[in-house]
């Protein structure tokens, strides 16, 4: 998992760094099974593997980019990039291994009905009110990306109904009145 | 026996590579989200250790809607991109200097 992880940002091409994380996925899905949660892994792998790097997948591919382009400030931030990198393992090790978080399991408890269901219960009761904040920024997140993304065509030959319908006689026939002219003889 | 302090240095060890990503990677900003969406699970897999271990669902609900906001997030973040991309041709960081003074 780390090696992948670690192919992700390393990886010169972008594909190559998306199917890496992808694989990240799958192997922390694989390690929360194991931690029995069993309904957030499967979650993890439709909603990732299948809807969010789907689209980054697409993006990537229909933007087309030139890789060596970008490619060219990666070996200047190596150094500091390493250092950062060290010192926050570091730090972040110290204090996870401290005695505070030396804990086992205590019980072997497990919920009868599973734990989608208890998860479904809890999500129903207590957490109501941000279960349905989640619901409403996902419906904004659609809108955003639909209203960002569409564009209107110039070209494109369509119609209005409402103009149609709003037409009157007069916008469309014109009467002219003209002199009459004079009977010639011939 | 597995303690939690082993997915807790696992999720250091992920969110530490996100970081270094983030700094790696400063000219494309699509690693730059998946590097984000990287970060986002290492918090996850804290949650979801310190789940199992306190027998405490609730963490596994702040999983739930981490994992739709990060959702949310990444898909506003690629519309916004195609955008530039359309405008400005380019996604290379250092080229999107058009508030430049």
């Amino acid at each position: 998992m780390v090696t992948a992880a670690l192919r992700m940002i390393t990886a010169k091409n972008p594909v190559h760094s998306i199917l890496s994380l992808v694989l990240v996925f799958f192997t922390s899905s694989a390690i929360w099974l194991l931690l029995e949660a069993e309904f957030l892994a499967i979650t993890l792998v439709l909603v990732y593997v299948g809807a969010v790097m789907v689209l980054f997948l697409f993006v990537v591919m229909m933007l087309n980019i030139n890789t060596a382009q970008i490619r060219e400030g990666f070996v200047k931030f190596m150094p500091v990039a390493i250092v950062v990198s060290l010192i926050m393992i570091a730090e972040l090790v110290l204090v996870v291994i401290s005695k505070e978080f030396e804990l086992e399991r205590e019980s072997n408890f497990v919920f009868e009905s599973g734990n989608t269901h208890a998860l479904g219960e809890i999500l129903y009761t207590d957490y109501l009110l941000p279960f349905e904040t989640a619901a409403v920024i996902l419906l904004v997140a659609i809108v955003a990306a639909i209203v960002l993304t569409l564009r209107q065509r110039v070209e494109t030959r369509t119609q209005n109904p409402g103009e149609q319908i709003k037409v009157k006689a007069k916008d469309r026939v014109r009467i002219v009145s003209l002199p009459s002219e004079d009977k010639k003889e011939y | 026996m597995i303690t939690i302090t082993h997915f807790l240095v696992l999720g250091a060890i992920l969110f530490s590579l996100a970081v270094t990503g983030i700094f790696m990677n400063r000219k494309n900003l699509i690693v730059l989200l998946m590097s984000i969406e990287l970060m986002l699970l290492a918090v996850n897999i804290n949650f979801v250790a310190f789940s199992y271990y306190l027998n405490d669902l609730t963490g596994q609900v702040f999983v739930f809607f981490i994992l739709t906001v990060a959702a949310a997030e990444a898909a506003i973040g690629l519309a916004i991109l195609v955008v530039v991309f359309r405008n400005c041709g380019t996604i290379n960081v250092q080229d999107l200097d058009e508030m430049k003074g």
